[in-house]
């Protein structure tokens, strides 16, 4: 019977199924592409209406809750709502290890490439991967068996402070810092380095007047990725800074940051108290810091096209 | 000084850097298989774990840990993969397109507290689950669909143009052509990154302290209904992960032997991230070698 079909028909059959397939296959990927934009814009609006919450529902001032350094919501008479400490110390924390994780990122990366490109990258390279693939609770947990005590014996205080914090984050954002770096520094045009070589230049020289220079805005780039990982990261910092609400003094006195409070206190208050709602403003401050440095990103990108 | 003795100097400063970050891994790797393997051991592996008497293994944390990853991936993967062809194959430059770019740098940005606060609200409180796996699951595809997508897109744009040109003039469809020739082509490098990827999603915890809960109900290895409150394959119970189980004995436990327990799961943890990122070398290299005639 099949064969009795005219041909043209038989064309025709196969031509509209697989136009079908085209179809749904189309379809198919439309849908995930749609299904990244809802997940954006769902967790913006879900979160920035939950995190406004404390403002608009419980009437806490906006400009308290940034400014004033008195946290106490469980005092029944006299609750105080602000958050400046945890700010503070996010930033400080953020700060402090960019600053440990940026000379030894990029002296890293220059290792690799300028240095030592052939072993020396043989050896680095997998270091830096065996570095991310650490998952962040085990940084946390060798801080605080190691590296908590180590500072308490030896340097003072409790242990538990902003300096443990410091160490713990700039560890864990080492390898962002290098990645990128390394890969900024080895896509420089090789005319770069002989130019400058055949200037007579020494090979610090040509590293320092010409090749970081040249890099600079991605270098740039690498360091702010590595500090919007430090500034978003929570239960290694947890673990070791101490989380008590005052601000520190020194960087040796315990701190605590936004993720840290909102890792202690999420689990057990009341969904939908003040307090919760509170911890929920706090996960807004961190999205808004999470597009400001997108935004820093951008910009940095924008002029290394110019360039 | 001299120029050259400047050079020697930072010459010096540079190996010393590299010297000081592989010092750093090597420590934490050493501290943390010296300490963890006292500890493992087939018992600790098997027995459940105790909220108060010392003794306690990771049993349910270690299946909580690879069901939750296995839900995972079985959510992002055909998402990611999905993505990355639209981006690579049918996006054209333009406003559209800008659009997706920006939410997948937002999604990959995203601190992973955010994403778990975000998985509570949602997959937790609005949906009037509670502490569930499949909440677990979902919070983790948001943190790893951008990864997925990107390694699609790089491994599709990394297909050689010819291949696809030759089956688009022998007249086959677009789609059938992604299906058949651009995709397997690409299947090697997809694979490495969902491996990859896999290992990352493994050792997370922030994101599934407030959507898979900190708390593990008593599981019936025998009892495999999936709908079943005892069952460990019921998506719809609360499930702590090793990671979470790292972090809660260390801060919120009551029990005397939390050093013992915690080095032998970080040392069970970082083992099994290396083995995901050995393996996916090691099946990467061999379903290349596989598939093409490169040696």
């Amino acid at each position: 019977m099949e064969k009795l079909l005219p041909a043209q028909n038989r064309l025709l059959k196969s031509k509209s199924s697989r136009l079908g397939g085209e179809f749904r296959g189309k379809l198919f990927v439309i849908l995930c592409a749609v299904i990244m934009i809802t997940a954006t814009i769902a967790i913006t609006i879900f979160l920035s209406t939950k995190g406004l919450q404390s403002f608009t529902k419980n009437g806490i001032s906006i400009i308290e809750f940034l400014t004033s350094s008195k946290w106490d919501p469980t005092n029944k008479a006299n609750p105080a709502y602000g958050v400046l400490p945890f700010i503070f110390g996010s930033f400080a924390v953020t700060i402090l290890a960019a600053l440990v994780a940026a000379p030894l990122g990029i002296g890293g990366a220059i290792f690799m490439t300028e240095i030592a490109p052939s072993w020396g990258r043989k050896i680095l390279q997998p270091v830096v991967e065996l570095l991310v693939g650490i998952p962040s609770v085990v940084y946390g947990f060798i801080g605080l068996t190691v590296l908590v005590p180590f500072i308490r014996e030896h340097v003072g205080g409790l242990g538990f402070s902003l300096l443990s914090g410091m160490i713990v984050l700039a560890i864990m954002i080492l390898p962002t810092i290098t990645t990128i770096a390394t890969d900024a520094m080895s896509s420089l045009p090789n005319h770069l380095r002989e130019g400058s070589y055949a200037l007579g230049a020494t090979r610090w020289q040509t590293i320092r007047k010409v090749l970081v220079p040249a890099a600079l805005p991605s270098l740039l780039t690498a360091i702010i990725l590595g500090m919007a990982r430090a500034f978003g990261e929570a239960l290694a910092v947890q673990m070791v800074i101490g989380n008590v609400r005052d601000m520190p003094n020194s960087i040796l006195d315990a701190s605590a940051t936004l993720t840290t409070i909102i890792t202690l206190n999420m689990g057990h208050t009341t969904y939908g108290s003040v307090e919760n709602n509170t911890l929920w403003s706090m996960g807004l401050i961190l999205l808004i810091m999470s597009f400001a440095f997108i935004l820093l990103i951008r910009y940095l990108s924008s002029r290394r096209k110019l360039r | 000084m001299n120029s050259k003795t400047a050079d020697r100097l930072a010459t010096g400063v540079f190996i010393t850097i590299a010297i000081m970050i592989t010092a750093i891994l090597a420590g934490l790797f050493f501290y943390i298989f010296v300490n963890g393997f006292k500890y493992i051991s087939f018992d600790f592996l098997t027995t459940p774990s105790s909220n108060v008497r010392a003794g306690g293994g990771i049993r349910d944390q270690l299946f909580n840990s690879f069901y939750i990853l296995l839900i995972t991936m079985l959510i992002t993967v055909p998402i990611g993969v999905g993505g990355g062809i639209y981006m690579a194959e049918y996006a054209k430059p333009g406003k559209i397109t800008d659009l997706i770019r920006t939410c997948i740098e937002v999604l990959s940005s995203l601190p992973s507290i955010v994403i778990g606060m975000f998985g509570l609200l949602v997959f937790v409180n609005t949906t009037g689950w509670g502490y569930t796996i499949l909440g677990g699951a979902l919070a983790l595809t948001v943190f790893n669909l951008p990864t997925m997508v990107r390694t699609t897109e790089d491994a599709i744009r990394a297909v050689p143009q010819d291949l696809k040109e030759a089956s688009l003039a022998l007249g086959i469809t677009h789609w059938h052509t992604i299906k058949t020739v651009i995709l397997p082509t690409a299947f090697p490098a997809i694979l490495t990154g969902a491996i990859l990827a896999a290992g990352r999603v493994f050792g997370e915890a922030a994101a599934l302290l407030f959507t898979a809960g900190l708390s593990t109900p008593r599981l019936d290895y025998t009892n495999w209904n999936p709908f079943s409150e005892q069952s460990p394959l019921n998506i719809f119970r609360p499930a702590e992960t090793l990671a979470v189980h790292i972090w809660s004995v260390n801060t919120q436990g009551l029990i005397p032997d939390v050093e013992a327990v915690s080095s032998g799961s970080a040392a069970v943890l970082v083992i099994s991230v290396l083995i995901f990122n050995l393996a996916a070398r090691w099946i990467g290299r061999i379903i290349h070698k596989r598939i093409t005639a490169t040696k």
